[in-house]
């Protein structure tokens, strides 16, 4: 599998190879490089960050993020579960949104104080 | 008339950072003016992850990052003016500004001005064709979406591969628009690595090199650009368009500090930054005037934003207090492969414990190094696999270099082989 690195502007273009246990990683110029491969071959994640529809409040979209990464192939499913989705001001970073999104266990939380504003 | 030790224009990361710092410094009355109806700044739609991983050691989401700035400023005893903009500012630092509530005047023992930065319109661009609706710059996007709630069309493309329009195509393909294309008029993007990973390639967007809009169809709303590649001198290939159907065409193709109010108090600006010209102070070529954030120069990282403003703030609290900053000083020149280096002369003798300087180098350079030369003798090499433009460097350098040579003319920072 070819995985370019990330985490520098090098941008190593890597290799990797899986036999069994065994994951190897050619073309990286440093270990940050390995260690990114193996997470993103074995289970690549992501943060997702979007909005929910609000009310009461001066703007009409609330910022919300996954409060951890969640795997990549759910990303859409995150987004899919949140459609429709309305709250109300006044909301404090951290609130909980949506518990469980989508079953991958992770919660959707609030990123910004909204004051109330009728 | 009212009087305020430091008044502070625009209440984005930069200005608030500045205000704890003047105030943090011991200015008395710290006012951060700001035009819109909450403080943050840009940061308010800039709603993904990535922003405080060099302050706080965790990735935040820009709302987050700039709410952690806005509760130490509300509880600071510093007064904040917002719905209300600057029109005017004299080199005398009284300013004018308008609100709901009507005019009113301003005379400041010092100015910061942290008024960000805006991006480069259509207008600069030249693109032929109509001028239908459904063209945008990707910032305004970003509002429209993050903030208002509403999707600025189905079918996009996007031109120019700087972050906004990275983060922005994401932004689109999350929210069930279909992206045909990232048209990028030079061999790479500006963009981060990651971005084009998980902006563009997570979501099977391609990125289209060397190519950019060479026509705009529609007559009301838009319908359809072309896209044609380009050659090695940047002109279109004739035979290359290909037409991409779309109802959104959003432009990321730059950032220009904002400053017209600075140009109004004389503050002069530098051709390489569009920002003022400032000293190891951050302060302008107008005395009791400083600069930061993007307004100053466009960063990638706000992390650094705030730790420029922060020092920004203090000086202004210290000229308010009567601390002069003028006095001889060494010119910064930025050397071969380097486009400009922040800031723009340093006085020894207000050097402290170190020296940070800010800059950007011309074009991407693997397996070089960064090298520091004051008066002819170099003082300072740093050696990195890849030097790239759209990475801003930092350099540090010790008060002791600057104790040991308080007469020194000129610091030259080029990049070299390693
Ligand atoms: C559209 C856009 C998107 C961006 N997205 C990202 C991103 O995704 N990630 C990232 O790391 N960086 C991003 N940046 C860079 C980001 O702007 C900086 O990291 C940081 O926000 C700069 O802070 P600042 O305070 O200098 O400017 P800003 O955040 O722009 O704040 C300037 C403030 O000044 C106010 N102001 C201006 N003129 C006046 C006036 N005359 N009177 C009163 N108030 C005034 C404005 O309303 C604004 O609130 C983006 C920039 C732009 C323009
Ligand atoms: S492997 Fe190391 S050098 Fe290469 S891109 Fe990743 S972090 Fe940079």
């Amino acid at each position: 599998m070819k995985i370019i690195c990330v985490n520098c502007p090098m941008g190593c273009p890597m290799e990797v190879q899986v036999s069994g246990q065994e994951i190897s990683v050619s073309g990286n110029a440093c270990s940050r490089g390995a260690a990114y491969a193996k997470t993103e071959c074995v289970n690549p994640v992501r943060m997702v960050a979007t909005t929910v529809k609000l009310k009461n409040a001066a703007i009409a979209a609330l910022p919300v993020k996954t409060a951890k990464p969640v795997p990549k192939g759910k990303i859409f499913d995150c987004v899919k579960a949140l459609k429709g989705v309305e709250v109300c001001a006044p909301i404090s970073i951290g609130d909980i949104i949506v518990p469980n999104c989508a079953g991958t266990g992770v919660d959707i939380v609030a990123t910004k104080n909204v004051g109330f504003a009728g | 008339m009212r009087d305020v030790d430091v008044a502070i224009i625009g209440g984005g990361p930069a200005g608030l950072a500045a205000a704890l710092g003047a105030k943090k410094a011991g200015a008395d009355k710290v006012l951060v003016i700001e035009r819109d109806r909450e403080l943050g700044g840009i940061l308010n739609q800039c709603i993904h992850n990535g922003f405080g991983l060099h302050t706080f050691k965790e990735e935040l989401t820009g709302p987050e990052y700039s709410a952690r700035f806005i509760k130490e400023v509300l509880s600071g005893d510093i007064e904040t003016s917002l719905g209300t903009m600057v029109l005017e500012l004299g080199s005398d630092r009284v300013l004018k500004a308008v609100s709901a509530s009507g005019i009113q005047e301003i005379r400041a023992k010092a100015v910061v001005l942290s008024m960000g930065c805006r991006e480069r319109p259509r207008g600069a661009l030249n693109i032929p064709g109509s001028r239908p609706s459904g063209i945008m710059t990707a910032g305004t996007a970003q509002k429209f979406v993050n903030i208002d709630g509403l999707m600025p069309g189905r079918e996009a493309v996007i031109l120019g591969s700087g972050d906004i329009g990275l983060i922005m195509a994401r932004r689109l393909a999350l929210e069930g628009a279909h992206v045909a294309a990232v048209a990028e008029l030079m061999p790479h993007s500006s963009g981060l690595k990651r971005n084009i990973v998980q902006c563009l390639d997570d979501f099977g967007i391609p990125l289209m090199l060397s190519h950019t809009v060479v026509g705009i169809f529609g007559k009301d709303r838009l319908e359809g650009v072309s896209i044609a590649q380009v050659d090695s001198s940047l002109r279109p290939v004739p035979g290359t368009e290909k037409l991409f159907p779309c109802d959104t065409l959003l432009l990321s193709v730059g950032l220009i500090p904002e400053n017209e109010l600075s140009k109004m108090a004389g503050v002069k600006l530098s051709p390489d930054t569009g920002g003022p010209i400032v000293n190891e102070s951050f302060e302008t070529s107008a005395p009791g005037v400083f600069a930061c954030g993007n307004a100053l120069h466009v960063h990638d990282l706000v992390d650094f934003v705030s730790e420029e403003a922060q020092e920004a703030g203090e000086n202004a609290a210290a000229y308010a207090f009567g601390e002069a900053f003028s006095g001889s000083s060494a010119e910064v020149v930025p050397g071969n492969g380097v486009r400009y280096v922040m800031p723009f002369s340093i006085n020894p003798k207000k050097v402290k414990n170190n020296m940070t300087l800010r800059l950007r180098v011309t074009a991407e350079k693997r397996n070089a190094a960064l090298v520091v030369k004051m008066d002819g003798e170099q003082v300072l090499k740093r050696k990195k696999m890849v030097f790239a433009p759209g990475e801003m460097e930092t350099i540090s350098l010790s008060g002791e270099l600057f104790a040991k040579r308080p007469n020194i003319s000129r610091i030259e920072v080029s990049l070299e082989d390693k």
